[in-house]
């Protein structure tokens, strides 16, 4: 259309000749990008650390003890109560999981863990990548996160030495790595895995826990026969056992404490952030249309219509926002290849877009009262105003 | 040089301000042949802005007549008189003419974009008009990068590039100092003459008149004398007359 190639061509013509202008704001939008890509990766990144085992769970629903609020801390069950779970009819299969820290010190720098019992071949227990799963009864044996072994070096064979306050003395524990696993990072430590009988003997205790030989698992994890019937089946579990309540695992990450509140933060930030964007778009353009009404005027004057005037604005803005976004996007790009793995930052493709996306709305959301304004130039302007 | 291309019938245009009302325009009427070069002179305040402005199809008359090209300004809703603007009329301001980030040759080809006749042919005529008005070494020139006549010159470049049947110019000498408002008022006259426009000048400066073929003089928004005559024209430019 003709007044699409007019508008294109002042648009074009305009940021050209005045590109110093326009690419100082295109910078500030790639600042502004740069910080929104990275906002995103953080939260990403710690909402992985927080939930990645649970999330990878090869399981539908997570039985907690009955009152606990779906808080994992707060749920300690009896030994027995996976064996009920499994009689119930549509489970596929029930693992009971141990919940505790720990820390690796046959290390250069001692390293903090997750040390989760789980029982092996069921749920609860992930897939081995390399090596193999560990024996149950009292086996002094472990299978680590990848994450483990990325930030230490240890392999399998290794032997590692871990330390657990018991009562008010340091115990030293040796255990053979026999496997490996994904990244299984829980309550943002990376995670290694025992036997429950082991995870009795060796996890961190008070007094009065040193002198009962029985473990209590925090919850367990449920495979169902038919996995799309959670409601259903959760209904049914509480129905037939007692003193538990159960969830899926959506609830479960989305009660792991903190998670919420720290996805919250993060993504105030984020927002915040798109609308100092939004102002400073804003802000640019209008400033640049109050200065251009002598000129608008004219273009209106000599017979410019409306249309190819707020056209040409609004392709101004997309231009500029995209350049902004783009130049931000790659910075974004090159300086994740220089991070850490230690730093929870995580580039992930769905989180990212819908940041690009935002961003290259904050554009045209900006600008439009100057776009507005410039289509409501009156063309006496331009004699008005000589 | 004998058909009518503007024609002004009974204007009126009031402005309230304040509860009191201003005849900016009152009861005007004059015509203007192809080929015609006529002069709007009269002290501040008289209406000629007001006049230039009705006649553009930027401001609606309050009542009246005007006909460009023998079309009625009034018939027209705005889409057509953006149109007209552009098809039908060219413009110089008294400042601010040209788009900043367009050079010389661009702001007058701009012209012939918006018309959608920007071909090889049109490109030259383009570069010729500038050659003419001494343009030819400032094609690639931004507004910026050029004097107050300068700037004037390609705005009358671009006001006649795509033969306009009107051409109206507000104050165009008014940035400039004598020699070069004589220089630019006379080639302005010229090219009027050559193309056969209808061309109408505002000034203030009564020693322009001596490039125009007429002069229209108003006062307190009334059309109060027209010279014709060529030897009282010259007088009124040398001051002899007023
Ligand atoms: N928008 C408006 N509202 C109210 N009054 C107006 C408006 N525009 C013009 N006027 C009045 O109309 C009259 C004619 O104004 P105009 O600008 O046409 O005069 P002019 O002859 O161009 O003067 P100058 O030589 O100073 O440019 C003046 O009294 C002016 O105050
Ligand atoms: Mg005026």
């Amino acid at each position: 259309m003709k007044s699409v190639s007019l508008a294109t061509y002042l648009a074009v013509k305009e940021v050209i000749r005045n590109r110093g202008r326009f690419l100082l704001v295109a910078l500030v939008i790639a600042l502004i990008t740069l910080l929104v890509l990275f906002i995103a990766a953080l939260g990403e990144g710690l909402a992985t650390g927080n939930r990645q085992y649970v999330a990878n769970l090869d399981a539908q629903l997570i039985v907690f003890l009955e009152k606990s609020d779906y808080v994992i801390t707060a749920s300690r069950l009896e030994t027995k109560t996976v064996k009920s779970i499994r009689r119930v009819e549509g489970v596929d299969d029930a693992g009971a999981i141990y919940t505790s820290n720990t820390e690796i010190v046959s290390l250069a720098e001692p390293l903090k863990v997750s040390m989760l019992g789980v029982e092996p071949g069921r749920p609860g227990m992930p897939t081995i990548l390399e090596g193999r799963e560990f024996r149950t009864g009292e086996a002094r044996e472990t299978v680590i996160d990848r994450n483990v072994a990325l930030r230490s070096g240890i392999q399998v064979g290794d032997l590692i030495e871990i330390r657990s306050t018991q009562g008010t003395e340091d115990e030293f524990f040796e255990l053979e790595v026999v496997g490996l696993v994904d990244g299984q990072s829980y309550f943002f430590q990376p995670t290694i895995f025992v036997p429950p009988a082991t995870w009795e003997k060796i996890r961190p205790q008070s007094e009065s826990e040193l002198t009962s030989d029985t473990p209590f698992p925090s919850i367990i994890a449920v495979r169902l026969v038919e996995p799309s019937q959670t409601d259903v089946m959760s209904a049914l579990l509480m129905e037939k056992v007692s003193n538990i309540e159960v969830t899926d695992i959506e609830t479960t990450i989305n009660n792991i404490p903190g998670y919420s509140a720290q996805q919250g933060t993060v993504q105030t930030q984020g927002i915040f952030t798109l609308l100092i964007g939004i102002l400073v778009i804003g802000g640019f353009f209008q400033i640049q249309i109050l200065q251009k009404v002598p000129q608008i005027g004219v273009l209106k004057a000599i017979g410019a219509s409306n249309g190819v005037v707020g056209l040409s604005a609004v392709m101004q803005i997309i231009l500029v926002t995209a350049l902004g976004v783009g130049i931000g996007g790659g910075l974004t790009y090159l300086f994740s290849l220089g991070f850490p793995p230690t730093i929870p930052l995580t580039f992930n493709g769905e989180r990212s877009l819908i940041a690009v996306i935002l961003l290259l709305l904050i554009g045209p959301f900006g600008g439009m009262v100057s776009i507005i304004y410039a289509v409501r130039i009156e063309p006496l302007k331009a004699l008005r105003l000589g | 040089m004998s058909n009518v291309a503007l024609e002004v019938r009974d204007l009126v245009k009031s402005f309230s301000l304040d509860g009191a009302t201003i005849q900016a325009v009152d009861h005007v009427s004059f015509q203007v042949k192809s080929g015609e070069f006529v002069a709007l002179v009269g002290p501040s305040g008289s209406g000629k802005t007001t006049m230039l402005s009705i006649l553009a199809a930027l401001l609606t008359p309050t009542s009246g007549q005007v006909l460009i090209d023998g079309q009625d300004l009034a018939q027209m809703n705005e889409k057509q008189r953006v149109k007209l603007r552009r098809e039908k009329i060219g413009f110089t301001f008294q400042s601010n003419n040209l788009i900043p980030y367009l050079s010389a040759r661009e702001n007058v080809e701009f012209m012939l974009r918006l018309n959608g006749n920007l071909d090889r042919a049109a490109r030259l005529r383009s570069d010729e008009l500038l050659a003419r008005l001494g343009l030819a070494e400032r094609l690639h020139n931004l507004p910026a990068q050029m004097s107050g006549g300068q700037q004037q010159r390609v705005a009358i470049a671009r006001a006649l590039i795509h033969n306009p049947a009107v051409v109206l110019a507000d104050e165009p000498t008014a940035s400039l100092d004598t020699e070069r408002a004589f220089q630019v008022v006379e080639t302005f006259a010229n090219l009027i003459h050559e193309n056969e426009r209808a061309g109408i000048i505002v000034t203030h400066d009564l020693r322009m008149c001596q490039f125009v073929d007429r002069v229209l003089q108003m006062q307190d928004g009334k059309l109060v004398r027209i010279y014709e005559d060529k030897k009282e024209i010259l007088e009124l430019a040398r001051g002899t007359i007023h």
